[in-house]
């Protein structure tokens, strides 16, 4: 009997023969003539949708497309941080959705995503920011997610090695959402795919989305490098290829494609219990459970497609690390990725119904879609099943540009670079 | 990532700041549907994969604007023209066309 459900007893069942009983986390499946629904994209978004579909939403006719391989794009070049610390009204109350998601991920799908909610540090070094800080903790609590304003003797007390008196950048203290923290990316990818399999979902890899049949406005499949597949509705979630699929279909979106790089140290001993990001540059740094530091900072700032970046930006990610944790000096710099990010005009995503009928959108993540997987693929599963927006994201609209209700997080106008 | 600057010569990219799409234009405010062109103008964008024109300043060096030709999937730079050339050009052949 194949071991099928993860717990203790299978894992010592298995070590007693020979871990002969495991089996694929899921099947290879084989397209179908047609599907209920087809999902453009099998990363984090496009699987954690096919997921929601199947079990909330009781839509199981439901087929994943994916051009490379399950976890190939961004779900598994990203910095695996997971927070809620939004102060906008669009967006609180959804990153909140995926944050609480995430809390009871694993017993939900039964796979090991070693959630960690090891705390997330935003430092400010200066009244200025701590007024905004102040401001943002309090609309984190108006919504009932948690925050904490800290001093700096508090931030001096969890690490006391930062570079508080640094001459520019004083670290005065910092926001803090215990909550917040880490999770396994490639772990999310390969558990939402295995759970979504199991409610008879076919993932479909290493099959690429080259057209969309299209007549009066009405969409009724997905042209493939493996044929035709009909379905009555079809979900784009393919970040960083947005527009290049999405233009496929005629739409225009008000994305760019840009490059944002991290890094990884090679491994140490525990130094950053936690999540630390350096309010006065752009730079964001964790521990991974191997021991590497695990760090980036800003976009390289044009588009590219390129998945890799240039030196400036590496030069800059390095400087902020160094001003603010001046002993990471010595560390060894393992590798560096880049990964391609949909951004968009004012900083937030769109899920939405396009202008086609039985066309849906997943897109424009900026730096923020993996945080997001578990609310995005519930509430694009709820758009897709019911027609309608899910309650948390009906601030993410594709036509928001036109009708003037951008999501302006960061403040920053209709400059995809500065997001 | 080097860019040549037809004043300067080949430098490095931290002594440039990009702009973004040199190849779309304003669009004219008197038309009919002035208001659907400009939002377009101002948020969709074609976000080319492949061999694009885009504005570039050459902030640390000659202060030109810059048009370059660059492949978004390789980072390939093919082609740098002063920005002032490239416009001129366009406002002859528009000129021609009417």
């Amino acid at each position: 009997m194949p071991s099928d459900r993860y717990s203790i007893f299978s894992v010592l069942l298995e070590a007693l023969r020979g871990q002969s009983g495991w089996r694929p986390a899921w099947r290879k499946a084989s397209p179908k003539p047609a599907y209920d629904v087809i999902l453009v994209g099998g990363g984090g978004h496009g699987l954690a949708t096919a997921y929601y579909l199947a079990k909330r939403y009781g839509l199981s006719n439901v087929a994943v497309i994916e051009k490379g391989w399950v976890g190939s794009g961004n779900i598994g070049r990203n910095t695996t941080i997971v927070r809620s610390n939004y102060l906008l009204p669009g967006n609180v109350p959804f990153y909140e959705t995926s944050m609480k998601l995430w809390e009871g991920l694993e017993q939900d799908i039964n796979y090991n995503a070693m959630v960690s909610q090891r705390g997330v540090l935003n430092l400010y070094h200066s009244d200025g920011q701590r007024d905004a800080y102040a401001r943002r903790g309090n609309a984190m609590r108006m919504h009932g997610v948690d925050a904490e304003l800290l001093d700096t003797e508090a931030v001096r007390r969890m690490y006391p090695w930062l570079n508080f008196d640094d001459a520019r950048f004083p670290i005065k203290g910092g926001l803090l959402q215990k909550r917040g923290g880490t999770v396994r990316h490639d772990a999310v990818a390969w558990g939402y795919a295995r759970a979504a399999d199991r409610l008879g979902v076919d993932i479909i890899e290493n099959t690429e989305v080259t057209g969309f049949r299209i007549a009066d406005g009405r969409i009724s499949g997905v042209e493939t490098t493996r044929g035709f597949i009909a379905a009555k509705k079809v979900g784009l979630a393919c970040a960083g290829n947005s527009s290049r699929v999405a233009a496929m279909a005629g739409l225009n979106l008000p994305i760019e494609s840009h490059v944002l790089q991290a890094f990884v140290s090679e491994g140490i001993k525990p130094l950053v219990d936690g999540v630390v990001t350096f309010g006065a540059g752009h730079f964001y740094i964790s521990q991974s459970d191997k021991g590497g530091l695990v760090f980036g900072g800003d976009l390289d700032g044009y588009n590219s497609y390129a998945q890799r970046g240039n030196l400036p930006v590496v030069e800059d990610v390095i400087e902020g690390g160094m001003a603010l944790m001046p002993r990471i000096g010595r560390v060894r710099l393992l590798r560096s990725w880049g990964g391609i990010m949909d951004m968009s005009m004012d900083g937030s995503p769109i899920i939405d119904q396009t202008p086609i009928t039985g066309l849906y959108l997943n897109a424009g993540w900026c730096y923020g879609g993996f945080k997001a997987t578990p609310a995005s693929g519930l509430c694009f599963a709820h758009l897709i099943a019911k027609n309608e927006p899910h309650e948390v994201a009906r601030g993410y609209r594709l036509d928001r540009f036109r009708t003037g209700h951008m999501i302006d997080e960061k403040g920053m106008g209709n400059q995809p670079n500065l997001h | 990532m080097r860019i040549r600057c037809p004043h300067c010569g080949e430098r490095a990219l931290d002594e440039f700041t990009y702009l973004g799409d040199a190849s779309v234009t304003r669009p004219d405010p008197t038309s009919p549907d002035a208001a659907g062109e400009f939002y377009a103008y101002a948020y969709e964008r074609r976000n080319i994969a492949g061999p694009t024109q885009e504005l570039w300043y050459h902030q640390a060096g000659c202060h030109s604007w810059l048009v370059v030709t660059r492949d978004t999937r390789t980072h390939e730079i093919s082609d740098v023209k002063l920005a002032e050339d490239v416009a001129s050009k366009r406002i002859k052949s528009t000129a021609g066309a009417a």
